[in-house]
Formats: C-alpha cells, sequence, structure tokens
C-alpha cells in the first residue's frame, strides 16, 4: 500500500533558472515527510515533480523504486490536493469525492457508497449531496481529503493546504491530518512555509531555500541542530553573530569563538572550522538568560519589552549595534528591567551554535 | 434637486433615442396609409401582417437565413472554443500575436470579406474546373464560410471571457485524480463553459441573420431575409416592413423576457429553494409559455381585425376632400391632383359632381354623361386645352365645346 518515494538527483531548470538545484533524498513509504521553504525555494516544483505535472530536467524520480519518466500524473499512484483545494464548483460533494472513481468506470450505486464511506471518515456523514460552495473552509479542506483518499494513491501530497485557513482552524487541522495520516498509514508529502506545521506533524522535514535542499532531519534536530546559517534562521527565532574562531572544536564538541561585539564564548562548532575562520554564531531567544551563571556573557541595552500572552520578549541591542531578542516566560508579576537598562546575558555552550557564514541567514 | 432634473431629463432624452425610432415603426405597422407613417393615421389594421406572410420571397429569404444562420451557429462555435482554448494555454507573447490575428476578420470591413470569399472559391472552383452547380458557387456555401470568417471571432471572444474565469488548476486536479484529458475536459472544462456554448450560438446565430454587407457578395443568386428586405427598400417600401419589425422587437422580448426569469431564478435560488410553489413560477418555462400564449391571443385577436369598413370610410373621406378643392371657387388654381384623379373613377361616376366628369381629357373618349355639366360654371370647362382627344360632344352644351383652343 504504502510506497517509497526517490529523488535521485533531481534538477530542474526553467530557461535560465533553476528551480530546484541536485535535490536527492529518499521518503520512506508511510512517513510524513515535509518540505519546508519561504516561497519561491522550489518546494512546489519538487511537488510537481513526484505528481507528474513536471518532468526533471536531469535526474530521476522513482516511486516504489519504478522510474517516473514519462507516466503522467493520472497514471501515477499519487494523489494532490491543491493549495486552492480545487474542487469542482459544479459537482456535489459526493460528486466531487466520486470523481476519481468516475473516471475509473466505476458503478454509480458504488461510487456512492464509497463516498459515504469517505463522508464518514472525515466526520462529514450525509453531506455529500450539499453544494460545495455551502461547506466552511475546514469542511471543504475535509472533502478535498477524501476525494484524494478515493484515489486509493499510494502516496498523498499536500501542497500548503491549510494556509487559506485561520489561525484556529488551521491547528486543528495539523491534529486532524496527522490523524488521517496515521489511520489510513499512507505516505504524506506536504509542503509549506509554515514551519509550525512542519514541526508539529511531521516525522522528517526537508528545508528548503533557492532550490537547494538544506538539511533532512526530523523537527527536533532542524530546530538544534541546524546544519546551515539559512536553517538556524529559518526556523524558529534565532540571534545571529558574525565571528571568529579562536580555538577550533575539540573532543566535547565546542569550539572558542570571538564574537564581533567583543566577546569570546564556547559554542558547538563542526571539527572541520579552523582557527581564524569567519562564522556565525547562532543562540536561540529563548537560550538567552539575563542574569544567570551560564559561562558564556554578552552585555546589551534593553530598548523595549513585546508582551504576547504566555511570552515575554526583550529586544536589546549590544554595543556594536547587533539586535538581539530574548524571549522568556511569563511568570506574571515580575516587571523585569526597565528601559534603557544594561542587561547582562548569559547562555550555555550546547545552546549555540557556530556554522559557516551564509548569505541567506538573516540576523534578528 | 436641479441635478435630478437634469439627469431625468438626459435620461428621457436618451431612451427616446434609443427606442423613439422602434415605436414609430411599431406604430406604423398598425396604420393603413400606404407608406409607413404615424400621422396622418388612418385605420388600425393588422392586414400588413398578412400581406406579410403572403410575400413568397421574404418567406423563402427568411428560410434561407435560418439555414444559414443555423450553419454559422454549428461551424463558428467549435472553432471560436477552439481559439478561445489555444488562448488561454500559451504564452503571454505568443497570445498577444495569435489574439490579433483571430480578431482580425471583425476588423475587415464585412464587403471585404465577402467579395474575397467570392473571389477566393470561384478561382478555387476554376482551378478544379468545377461546374456551377458546384459547391463553390453554392451561395449557402459561400455564405456559411464568409459570415464563419468573422463571426467564429466573436465566438471566441465570448468564450474567452468565459474561460478567464476558469481555475487551470481544477484540470489538473482532474488529472490527477486519475482522469484521462479528454475526460477531465468533457467532465470538468465543458460544464464549465457551457453556458457561454448558448451565449455564443445565439449571438453567432443573430450575426448571421442580421449580417447584409458580406451576404450581399457571397449569397450569388440565393436570397436572405436581408438581401430581400434590402431589395423591398430599392423598390417602394409598405408598412409590411414595420410587421416585420414588430415580430422580430415581439420574439426578442419573449426571449429576453424568458432568460431575464432564467436569470433571477438563479438569483434567488437560495430563496425560492425551499417554496415548491415559488420555484416552480419562477420557472422560465412557465414564464416562457405564458409569453406564446399573450402572443398567442394577440397573433388571433389581430387576425380577426376586420379594417375594411373603416378603410372604405377613409377613401370615402378622401374623395370628399378632393370634391372639395374641386369645388373650391378657385378656378385660377385647379386642384393639382385633378389629373390623377379619373384613374380612380374609371368607371361612372356615381355622384355627377365628382371631379373625375369635370377632369379635362377625360380618359379615351368616354364621352360624358349627359347630365355632367351641371352646372356650366364648373372649373373643368374653363380648362384651357382641355377634352383634345374627345369626340364631337353629344351636347351642344357639353364643357368641350366651350374650351377654347379645342379641335
Amino acid at each position: 500500500m504504502t510506497k517509497e518515494v526517490g529523488l535521485s538527483h533531481v534538477t530542474v531548470e526553467f530557461g535560465d533558472y533553476t528551480a530546484v538545484d541536485d535535490a536527492h533524498l529518499t521518503i520512506a513509504g508511510g512517513e510524513f515527510f515535509s518540505f519546508l521553504g519561504p516561497s519561491g525555494c522550489g518546494k512546489t516544483t519538487i511537488l510537481r515533480c513526484i505528481s507528474g505535472f513536471q518532468e526533471p530536467s536531469y535526474g530521476k524520480l522513482l516511486i516504489g523504486g519504478r522510474d517516473m519518466r514519462g507516466i503522467g500524473p493520472n497514471k501515477r499512484p499519487t494523489a494532490l490536493i491543491f493549495q486552492n483545494l480545487a474542487l469542482f464548483p459544479l459537482m456535489s460533494v459526493a460528486e466531487n469525492i466520486a470523481f476519481p472513481l468516475e473516471v475509473r468506470g466505476v458503478g454509480k450505486k458504488e461510487r456512492r457508497r464509497r463516498a459515504d464511506e469517505l463522508l464518514e471518515l472525515i466526520a462529514l456523514p450525509g453531506q455529500g449531496d450539499k453544494r460545495v460552495d455551502a461547506l466552511s473552509g475546514g469542511q471543504k479542506q475535509r472533502v478535498a481529503i477524501a476525494r484524494a483518499l478515493a484515489v486509493e494513491p499510494d502516496i498523498l501530497l499536500l501542497d500548503e493546504p491549510l494556509s487559506a485557513l485561520d489561525l484556529k482552524l488551521r491547528q486543528h487541522m495539523r491534529t486532524e491530518l496527522r490523524a488521517i495520516q496515521k489511520q489510513v498509514g499512507l505516505t504524506f508529502i506536504y509542503i509549506t512555509h509554515d514551519q509550525g506545521e512542519a514541526l508539529t506533524m511531521s516525522d522528517r522535514v526537508a528545508v528548503m531555500s533557492r532550490g537547494k535542499i538544506q538539511q533532512v532531519a526530523d523537527p527536533a534536530t532542524v530546530y538544534n541542530a541546524p546544519a546551515t546559517g539559512f536553517v538556524a534562521s529559518f526556523v524558529g527565532e534565532n540571534n545571529m553573530f558574525e565571528g571568529r574562531i579562536a580555538a577550533p572544536a575539540g573532543p566535547d564538541g565546542t569550539a572558542e569563538v570571538d564574537l564581533g561585539l567583543g566577546a569570546r564564548v564556547r559554542v558547538q562548532a563542526a571539527p572541520g572550522l579552523g582557527a581564524g575562520e569567519a562564522v556565525q554564531v547562532f543562540v536561540r531567544p529563548e537560550a538567552l538568560e539575563p542574569g544567570g551563571t551560564a559561562p558564556n556573557r554578552l552585555t546589551a541595552r534593553l530598548e523595549k519589552v513585546e508582551f504576547e500572552g504566555a511570552m515575554r520578549h526583550l529586544l536589546l541591542r549590544a554595543a556594536d549595534g547587533t539586535a538581539l531578542r530574548v524571549s522568556q516566560v511569563n511568570t506574571g508579576g515580575d516587571a523585569g528591567p526597565g528601559p534603557d537598562a544594561p542587561v547582562e546575558l548569559g547562555f550555555a555552550p550546547a545552546q549555540a551554535i557556530a556554522l559557516p557564514p551564509s548569505e541567506l541567514a538573516r540576523a534578528g | 434637486m436641479r441635478g435630478r432634473l437634469l439627469t431625468g431629463g438626459y435620461l428621457l432624452l436618451f431612451f427616446a433615442y434609443l427606442f423613439g425610432p422602434l415605436v414609430i415603426m411599431i406604430g406604423t405597422a398598425f396604420n393603413s396609409a400606404g407608406f409607413p407613417r404615424l400621422s396622418p393615421w388612418e385605420c388600425f389594421t393588422t392586414n400588413w401582417f398578412g400581406r406579410l406572410l403572403a410575400d413568397d420571397r421574404l418567406l423563402t429569404g427568411l428560410g434561407n437565413s435560418l439555414l444559414i444562420g443555423l450553419g454559422v451557429v454549428i461551424v463558428s462555435t467549435p472553432i471560436g472554443l477552439a481559439a478561445a482554448l489555444m488562448l488561454s494555454q500559451v504564452g503571454a507573447k505568443l497570445r498577444a500575436t495569435l489574439y490579433t490575428i483571430f480578431i482580425a476578420p471583425i476588423l475587415v470591413p464585412g464587403v471585404v470579406i465577402g467579395l474575397s470569399t467570392l473571389i477566393f472559391w470561384d478561382r478555387v472552383g476554376g482551378a478544379l474546373d468545377a461546374g456551377y452547380d458546384t459547391l463553390f458557387y453554392d451561395g449557402f456555401f459561400l455564405t456559411i464560410l464568409g459570415q464563419v470568417t468573422f463571426i467564429s471571432a466573436y465566438s471566441m471572444l465570448v468564450f474567452l471571457s468565459r474561460l478567464q474565469r476558469f481555475d487551470p488548476t481544477l484540470t489538473e486536479a482532474a488529472l490527477d485524480m486519475g482522469a484521462t484529458p479528454t475526460q477531465a475536459f468533457v467532465k470538468i472544462l465543458l460544464p464549465f463553459v457551457a453556458p457561454a456554448i448558448g451565449s455564443a450560438a445565439v449571438l453567432a446565430f443573430l450575426a448571421s441573420m442580421e449580417n447584409y454587407n458580406t451576404t450581399v457578395f457571397t449569397v450569388v443568386s440565393e436570397s436572405t431575409f436581408t438581401t430581400v428586405l434590402a431589395s423591398k427598400v430599392r423598390y417602394g417600401i409598405d408598412p409590411s416592413i414595420s410587421a416585420i419589425a414588430v415580430i422580430i422587437v415581439g420574439l426578442t422580448l419573449m426571449a429576453a423576457l424568458t432568460y431575464e426569469a432564467a436569470q433571477q431564478r438563479t438569483a434567488l435560488a437560495g430563496r425560492i429553494a425551499g417554496n415548491p410553489v415559488l420555484r416552480r413560477l419562477m420557472h422560465p418555462a412557465p414564464v416562457g409559455l405564458l409569453l406564446v400564449v399573450l402572443a398567442g391571443v394577440a397573433v388571433w385577436g389581430g387576425s380577426r381585425v376586420d379594417s375594411s369598413a373603416c378603410e372604405a370610410q377613409v377613401l370615402e373621406e378622401k374623395r370628399a376632400l378632393q370634391e372639395q378643392y374641386r369645388t373650391a371657387p378657385t378656378p385660377s388654381s385647379p386642384a393639382p391632383d385633378t389629373p390623377a384623379a379619373p384613374r380612380d373613377g374609371g368607371a361612372a361616376p356615381a355622384s355627377p359632381f365628382s371631379p373625375g366628369n369635370l377632369a379635362p381629357g377625360g380618359d379615351g373618349g368616354e364621352a360624358p354623361s349627359p347630365a355632367a355639366p351641371a352646372s356650366p360654371f364648373a372649373p373643368g370647362n374653363l380648362a384651357p386645352g382641355g377634352g383634345e382627344e374627345s369626340e364631337a360632344p353629344a351636347s351642344p352644351f357639353a364643357p368641350g365645346n366651350l374650351a377654347p383652343g379645342s379641335d
């Protein structure tokens, strides 16, 4: 039932523009796999390659070990859920869901029976005769999933299907999608620019930028041990400092780095980074702690406090002008330091990472 | 306040400009006067409709027009759809070029299209040594081809505006769901385009029906509604042309109202769905049926109008009027229409006072009745140069005798 998807050095070019640059990875059968990246990073092109709307310029696409070149989208064991859902407006809900069966020549009675079954699965029983327009956003979402499932695909592809929903519904649908995936046990390939969606639902995430796959890992690794500066800055918030290696990484995996703003800190670093090499050091806002006893120390001036309910964000500026962001859990009562107060920050070596410099990393 | 008055006045003028000619033409269809006019109003009559129905040339032309219109619809709708589909699928640059090419026939004068169609197929026929009874010289064939060149561009525009609202991912979704390209076309795109097929067909049919410029060349020896009408206008018109206008306006109104009913029904779909009575009432079928019945009643009522009595009376009045001119004591200026009068009353006039009797040179030697010159002072008597052809008068008192210069 489930099949693995293999991308073997897939490159897609549109004229001079390289949309996907040498994507090489394998998605296991039954896996919930996400492609995460900003718009224009090539993730949708990869999806279109898998679904068959786009042939790779170079490289091979394998589904269940079989080369898919020359096989049209209607002959592949995939079903795609479009960003705008692409429900057929002139058909009823049941007709929409049964469309894949209709084009396969399944009889009318059987189609209706199957559509009712799927309506049951997506918790919309007895709504088959409604017009598609009469459904709410979340219901349309589920109808689109049911229609894709009616194909009985081995692989379900989802192209930012939640982007049109409001926040509450989006969070609800995350849980629901994951539940449906567990229930039907299919390979889900999910495209999103929303790291929250990617991190909460996926077994593994591929982070993409400018057509290149930056890192393929489970969500915790992507967050805690980003492979590139882009991943570090794109996934979650991060403080970035320019610096130079003072002493290369020892056996404990930490190196000493001179930061541009005048402090010497000990952070995690790849062993390949030699002394004197320029690096970017990333520290999560929640890893920075005012006061404390952590060995790495920084001093900055508080500029502003942002209050966000459960969290509180301190916006600071270091002596050389670097903007800093510190996130604290709101414990209530504590008003925190006043504006313009100098704040001493500390962070543990395990919570900071030095990476080769990347122009894609965004400061702050 | 003043602004509203101005707006109202402008609207009034605008509508008068739009519909004034129509209203007048409809009025003339029911006036018994021999030339289409409203004033003087003579009698309310429906005879012009009867005259119309008896006009074989016009009916043949109408039949031909319907046939050609049907042919044009059948040919131009698929061509227009294909062109629109192509335009919606090619890149922006190619689209601009193709668009210009596709709508060029609309910009070319119809006369040019007509002539070039005629000449082109004549050359083709000539090259193939085809006789004049072949397709290349057939009015129907040439007219359909000639009209299709530009009417298919109209159809394309209709389809294009519909296709612009089509979401191409629907087709992709259908393909992804396992549909073949043909299935995706038939089950997804075609139902979406269906309303436009209807409008394009109606537009094509109407454009074909009313076309003259192209048709007058391509129709060769056949005739269509418009060419018959045009020749009618050239050789003298009577109000049966207005009768045609009334019928066309009536049919248009019926179609428009039925269509509007259908539109309203869609707009109100949500509100009337739960009300079975309203739902049936709002259905375009009963609305159309009602209109057909109304039209039938109008035709039946019209066919029973007998205006002959009124027309006879009007004729009588005219005669009386002429008589009045005649008898008016203005010897120096005889009634202008006297010479025409005798043609009216070829037979012996019923009244000795009728002007015909007194006309000089009365038709070929018909002897004036003995009682004719009831008054020796009748102006005819004094008319110079009258009665040249008349034989010797039966009575020495006959007017001719006294006329100077009569031989």
